[in-house]
């Protein structure tokens, strides 16, 4: 016992030098984020709106803080709640409701200054104009006031760009006061309510779940967002294909006149080989990743030793770290000629230069490290009891494994696959090299395939119009690889759900 | 004067593993007479450069419960470990010394520990269900195996389990349910019969009620009792007061060192050694 006294100490001295260390990194960490925050909200709101907020800010808490001090000293009964508690209270009134406010201003000042100088201009030269002209026309008008010209502008338009330039600077000036006005407000409004019986904490409290309310709320509307607009653009690729054409058709050959002298074909928009490709290069890859991999976290997990693990595990992850170019590389000069050798002249079958095969092998191993290193995760985060008891009722090692350690494991390596289906679903430059960009309805992997993200990367770039359903066509692919992919994952989420056991 | 007892103990052993327990204290009781199922003899063992087993030596006899007490970290889990190899997957554990079963040296070259585990059941500290069903908990162990031959054999064999552990009428409707979704004292109750299915002739208990309520804990130890008729259990516990109600022989372990061995009643009311009192009167552990 006399021997422990001596330790005990110094640990707790150890401790509180490891205590003021630990405020301090805190300290620098939280005045580090909130620099980059000020600095991010200059960069995109305007510095001295900005700038403006944030003293607010800090008037706030400072007004709070002294307020409560005087309160506390003066009163006789208990605060509620902490000084903070109240000094957060007042610097968030203050500061919240002027930058949501600069917010909005920021969003809406551009569109009602560009409503201001169109109606500003005269009526003659605005009429039968299109509403790309006049988009034009306004851009000429910024331009001109920002300084640049282009030969000799009309009077008008200079007179445009002079107003434009005034009412630009008058809302810069009003937006600084607005926003002030609006936090000093806010200032005097919650100062008042510091007493010593006032429940700063709840409301501290109430104000912070808001924000983390809205956090997830702009989130969530993000992503309605992006499902939205891929709907949108879906329905009008839809006017020109019918849904049961794109769907059910056999034929992908999306080239289309973009000009009426241009001699092309009308183009066929049947999605069957695109998908089916797809199908098949993912299939092919997570077949070799599953059986390459799963093995692999196997043996990393259970049976070897911690220096072959500690050298292994990091050499699988390296795959991960490759970029795909050099995969696609890899597949080009060395899988596919070794595919053509083998299947084309050794066997005698036909083969085409890129292949499915030779896709989806280098695909496979480009997604080793997913499945493996997940997997790992999951076998090691069975509980050791488990493992006992099945060797105290006489399992051999490899029993173990087998029959009680991977089913227990098993919606952890479920989830590794799933993530590893989806990377090789959204792989592109694998495929665009070693696989070939021209779709064939053909499950055969020795056949040159396309996959769905590939088609949209060719119908994308080069010379394309937004209303041709060549460009347009590629955000029905998107739309459905969306839904296949989300299909996908509520799949797998009821796998996991179906076999999970809580181990606590 | 207590080693001077095991050797004496010890000696008759080696002559025939049929030898009846002497009975190693005047006041000894007539059912301490039975046939010994496991003797440790010099057990030593170390985790790394850690000694944790001091020369143990100690006879547990057939049909009886041995109840292994002592404070935390005190070796009684590491002992217990020993007699069914539990502790060879430990890396960095050494063993010197002999645990014989049945008169035969478990730790002797051609002892396969997969089938001494079968002769030598263990059940957990916690319960440790596997991620199946009921009915292939109970049947995984005569699965791989081998011991059922039919169908009809196996279903036999979990049924029988079930009834000897008590839990038959409460799973029988519900064979099929995954067996962790049973209460925790269900859960204790299937791992014994999972441990039971494969005949062993040794129950190995680790603080097998710590993590139970009090009823639960009840009906574990009537469960014990009623087990003892047919196996030789070791039992290691916290609780004092459950090694009087479950043991017939206790032996209390401090520090590494078997300090006291012998009949329940005795080393509770009537300890030889002065450390052996104080821990059962609270006074340490």
């Amino acid at each position: 016992m006399g021997q422990r006294v001596p330790s005990v100490s110094k640990k707790s001295t150890i401790s509180a030098g490891n205590k003021a260390a630990r405020l301090g990194l805190h300290l620098a960490v939280i005045a580090v984020v909130m620099a980059a925050g000020l600095g991010i909200a200059m960069t995109l709101l305007g510095f001295w709106p900005a700038l403006t907020v944030a003293s607010l800010a800090v008037a706030g808490a400072g007004a709070g803080y002294w307020r409560i001090r005087n309160a506390r000293a003066a009163a006789t009964e208990r605060a509620h709640s902490l000084v903070h508690h109240h000094t957060a209270y007042v610097a968030m009134w203050t500061g919240l409701p002027a930058f949501v406010l600069l917010l909005l201003w920021v969003a809406l000042q551009g569109p009602i200054i560009d409503q201001l100088s169109i109606s500003a201009l005269p009526s003659e030269v605005l009429d039968g104009l299109s509403s790309d002209q006049i988009s034009l026309l306004l851009s000429e008008i910024k331009n001109l006031a920002a300084g640049v010209r282009f030969g000799e502008p009309a009077d008008y338009m200079v007179a445009a760009a002079e107003r434009y330039g005034a009412w630009m600077h008058i809302a810069e000036l009003a937006k600084i006061a607005v926003i002030a006005a609006i936090g000093l407000l806010g200032l005097s409004y919650s100062r008042s309510r510091i007493t010593v019986a006032f429940r700063a904490r709840q409301g501290v409290e109430r104000i912070i779940i808001g924000l983390m309310i809205a956090c997830s709320t702009i989130a969530i509307f993000t992503t309605i967002g992006i499902i939205g607009s891929l709907i949108f653009e879906a329905l009008r690729f839809f006017q020109h294909v019918p849904v049961t054409e794109f769907l059910f058709g056999t034929r992908w050959e999306p080239q289309v006149a973009i000009r009426s002298d241009q001699v092309a074909s009308l183009g066929a928009f049947g999605a069957v080989p695109v998908f089916l490709g797809t199908i098949l290069i993912s299939g092919i890859a997570i077949f070799v990743a599953s059986v390459l991999g799963l093995p692999a976290a196997i043996y990393l997990s259970e049976f070897a030793s911690t220096r072959v693990r500690g050298f292994v595990k990091p050499m699988l992850e390296i795959l991960a770290g490759v970029p795909t170019i050099v995969y696609g590389f890899f597949a080009v000069l060395v899988i596919a000629p070794a595919i053509r050798n083998v299947f084309g002249n050794m066997l005698g079958l036909d083969t085409a230069p890129g292949s499915a095969l030779a896709a989806g092998l280098v695909m496979g191993i480009m997604i080793i490290p997913f499945v493996s290193s997940l997997s790992d995760d999951a076998i090691g985060a069975v509980p050791q009891a488990l493992k006992d008891g099945a060797t105290a009722l006489g399992a051999t090692k490899s029993e173990t494994v087998l029959q009680v350690v991977l089913p227990a494991a098993l919606p952890g390596i479920a989830g590794g696959m799933l993530l590893a289906v989806s990377r090789a679903i959204g792989e592109t430059m694998i495929v665009v090299m070693a696989a070939g960009i021209f779709a064939s309805l053909t499950i055969n992997p020795l056949d040159s395939v396309t996959t769905v993200t590939v088609q949209i990367v060719t119908l994308l770039i080069g010379d394309s119009e937004f209303d041709s359903p060549k460009t347009l066509s590629a955000f029905g692919l998107g739309l459905f690889l969306f839904v296949f992919t989300l299909m996908l994952n509520v799949m797998a989420l009821r796998i996991v759900q179906k076999y999970r056991e809580s181990y606590d | 004067m207590l080693t001077d007892l095991n050797l004496d103990l010890s000696a008759s052993g080696k002559l025939s593993n049929v030898a009846p327990l002497l009975i190693d204290r005047p006041a000894g009781r007539a059912e301490a007479i039975a046939e010994i199922k496991i003797s440790a003899r010099g057990v030593n063992m170390w985790y790394g450069s850690k000694q944790a087993l001091f020369d143990v030596d100690l006879e547990i006899p057939d049909r009886t419960v041995t109840a292994l007490i002592g404070p935390s970290g005190c070796g009684k889990s590491t002992f217990l470990r020993t007699m069914n190899r539990m502790n060879d997957a430990i890396l960095g554990a050494r063993m010197e010394g002999d645990i014989l079963f049945d008169g035969t040296d478990i730790y002797k070259g051609n002892v396969d520990p997969v089938q001494l585990r079968a002769q030598v059941g263990m059940v957990f500290q916690k319960p440790n269900p596997f991620p199946k069903s009921v009915y292939d908990n109970v049947a995984y162990g005569p699965r791989i195996h081998g011991i059922a031959l039919s169908k009809e054999a196996l279903d036999e064999i979990v049924e029988i389990s079930l009834q000897k552990a008590g839990l038959w009428d409460e799973v029988k409707d519900r064979l099929q349910d995954s067996g962790t979704s049973l209460s925790g004292g269900q859960q204790q109750r299937l791992v014994i019969a999972r441990a039971i299915a494969v005949s062993p002739e040794v129950i190995l208990m680790d603080e097998p009620a710590s993590a139970l309520d009090p009823i639960a804990t009840g009906r574990i130890e009537e469960l014990i009792h009623e087990l003892r008729e047919n196996y030789c259990i070791v039992i290691v516990t916290h609780s004092m007061q459950q090694a009087a109600r479950v043991s017939q022989r206790t032996a209390f372990f401090h520090m590494g060192t078997l300090i006291e061995a012998g009949d329940t009643a005795d080393v509770f009311s009537n300890p030889l050694q002065q450390k052996t009192q104080d821990y059962i009167s609270g006074r340490f552990g």
